[in-house]
């Protein structure tokens, strides 16, 4: 793919529908935070320092026996791309909110072709190594970023304490370094009025759980991210094991509910097929609405309802329609009610591609 | 309801998350939405003020300038940890330390990694604790006057000293720095 694709395709590895429990596991995620021990944390250098790190970061990076290990990284600066560009790359969940505010002075992402693998240089730490693949994969997320990490490390000095571990900037992020998490679709304990209980619950367990949502409304997919809290103290196996442990009852949890809902089969039949209805010919639609829609057409697919909508297809959507993606689209920048007939035309263009959707 | 943001648009998006058992609900309008870059990608950040309230500071202390303890390595104070909740450098871990590990202890609930270390410096960890061991055997071998096999353990410290950086003064510390 390379560079310029990545920043003009929607697509990404991770929107995949091929992953395990891709029914309910849209993508899973693992993080780790890593210091170069020479350098002050990021916010304390200077520009020119930032400079340095980036440049130490990408020495390490491009030499053949990494390219070797985890495949080749490609560099690319913040400040060669322009705003649409950057926010594109959040969008595809590639390089956090943050990452593309303030100075963006020797801010840097590695990227591997495929988007699995990617490394923030210079965010709130020296490094984030990230790597995000579809559907429920946390230990081969987790096994792939170790292997990124070691092969920096071959040449990389690390910031390492005996007794802390992996220094990082925020002591909230010390120890491991490491943040597991999980993108769910949780239309079914949505609509049966689970949700608020499941996340409850969830929180007392030391998880940290996301969610767009709010009384009444389903504004956001029905998209939720659960992740750990706690980096210090536990080793990484058992950080991935544990959100594993609860990922796994989510799942059965969110399959009771679907359940529940498909015993009022027609009602269910009708609401998926309204919505694909919808997205299929609209002219004009918000991101809420028709983020409300895909969710409604993600869970006909998961349960059958539907056939012929691939289901990567539908978590594509979900991303194509943000608002950079869209302008980037048509390549100018378009007003709120401009965005809403391109949006409805980049959605019926997917749709209309498909054949077969019964 | 009214964007919390701009309080001109309606809100549309409503975003909960819950870290650490509290809650924080926000109500905003698209366009602030984004702007404000709230994203599904990324797990959420600790609410760190919230941790640290109370901790260190009691309502009403004053700490002269010139008492407070500050990184020599980066300059960072305690004051400056705490509104911020971001340490400036490697060393600040130990310079900080009675803050670093109530925040810690606060947050994980301990202050001990027990996950992976990094290869090549577990090698020198390796190489320090065998200097200890025959530092060990050297005081031994002196205390029984056994000059011949202290000299070669001495040698034999020398050598490993040479390749660990001459870092064995720190003992089995590790580096903080
Ligand atoms: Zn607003
Ligand atoms: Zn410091």
């Amino acid at each position: 793919m390379g560079l310029r694709e990545t920043l003009t395709n929607p697509r990404s590895r991770w929107m995949d529908g091929d992953g395990p429990e891709a029914d309910v596991v849209v993508s899973s995620r693992v993080r780790l935070a890593r210091n170069l021990k020479d350098f002050l944390f990021p916010h304390r250098l200077k520009p020119t320092q930032k400079e340095e790190v980036l440049h130490a970061v990408w020495v390490a990076a491009s030499r053949p026996e990494v390219a070797s290990r985890v495949g080749k990284l490609e560099l690319v600066r913040l400040v060669d791309l322009t705003p649409v560009e950057r926010q594109i790359l959040v969008e595809k969940h590639l390089v956090s909110p943050d990452f593309i505010k303030g100075d963006l002075t020797g801010r840097g992402l590695l990227l591997r072709e495929d988007e699995v693998v990617s490394v923030m240089i210079n965010e709130e730490d020296h490094l984030r190594i990230q790597c995000l693949l579809p559907g429920l994969e946390l230990e081969a997320a987790w096994k792939l970023a170790d292997q990124v990490d070691d092969a920096l490390e071959l040449t990389l000095d690390y910031a390492y304490h005996q007794n802390y571990g992996y220094l990082t900037a925020c002591p909230t992020n010390v120890g491991t370094g490491l943040r597991v998490s999980s993108m769910l679709h949780l239309p079914g304990l949505v609509l049966v009025g689970a949700i608020d209980e499941m996340i409850t619950n969830l929180s007392k367990l030391g998880l940290a759980v996301r969610g767009l949502y709010g009384e009444g409304t389903r504004a956001a997919g029905d998209l939720f991210q659960i992740s750990n809290q706690i980096t210090l103290g536990r080793g990484e196996e058992e950080i991935v094991r544990h959100l594993y442990g609860i990922i796994r009852k989510l799942i059965a949890q969110e399959r009771e509910s679907r359940e529940t809902l498909y015993r009022q089969r027609e009602q269910l039949e009708d609401r998926v097929f309204r919505a694909y209805g919808i997205l299929r010919y609209a002219r004009a639609i918000t991101s809420q609405e028709a983020m409300r829609l895909l969710s409604d057409l993600r869970l006909g697919v998961a349960l059958g309802i539907i056939k012929g909508v691939p289901l990567g297809l539908v978590t594509e959507l979900m991303v194509l329609i943000q608002p950079a993606l869209v302008i980037k689209t048509v390549g100018k920048n378009l007003s709120p009610g401009e965005r809403d007939v391109v949006r409805a035309r980049l959605i019926r263009e997917r749709l209309e591609n498909i054949k077969g959707v019964k | 309801m009214l964007c919390e943001r701009c309080h001109k648009r309606p809100a549309t998006v409503h975003y909960t998350e819950i870290v650490n058992n509290q809650k924080k609900e926000l109500h905003l309008c698209e366009e602030c939405a984004r702007e404000m870059g709230v994203s599904f990608g990324f797990p959420p950040q600790f609410p760190f003020h919230s941790l640290l309230s109370g901790l260190f500071f009691p309502a009403g202390e004053e700490v002269e300038a010139e008492r407070e303890v500050r990184c020599p390595r980066c300059g960072l104070t305690e004051r400056e940890f705490a509104a911020r909740g971001l340490l400036g450098c490697p060393q600040c871990y130990s310079a900080l330390r009675p803050a670093v590990e109530q925040v810690l202890r606060r947050v994980h609930g301990v202050a001990r990694h027990t996950g992976k270390a990094p290869r090549r410096q577990k090698e020198v960890v390796g190489k320090l604790t065998e200097i200890e061991r025959l530092r060990r055997e050297l005081a031994e071998a002196v205390r029984r006057e056994e000059y011949e096999r202290a000299a070669e353990l001495r040698d034999r410290i020398r050598e490993l000293e040479k390749n660990t950086g001459g870092k064995a003064e720190n003992g089995s510390k590790g580096n903080s720095d």
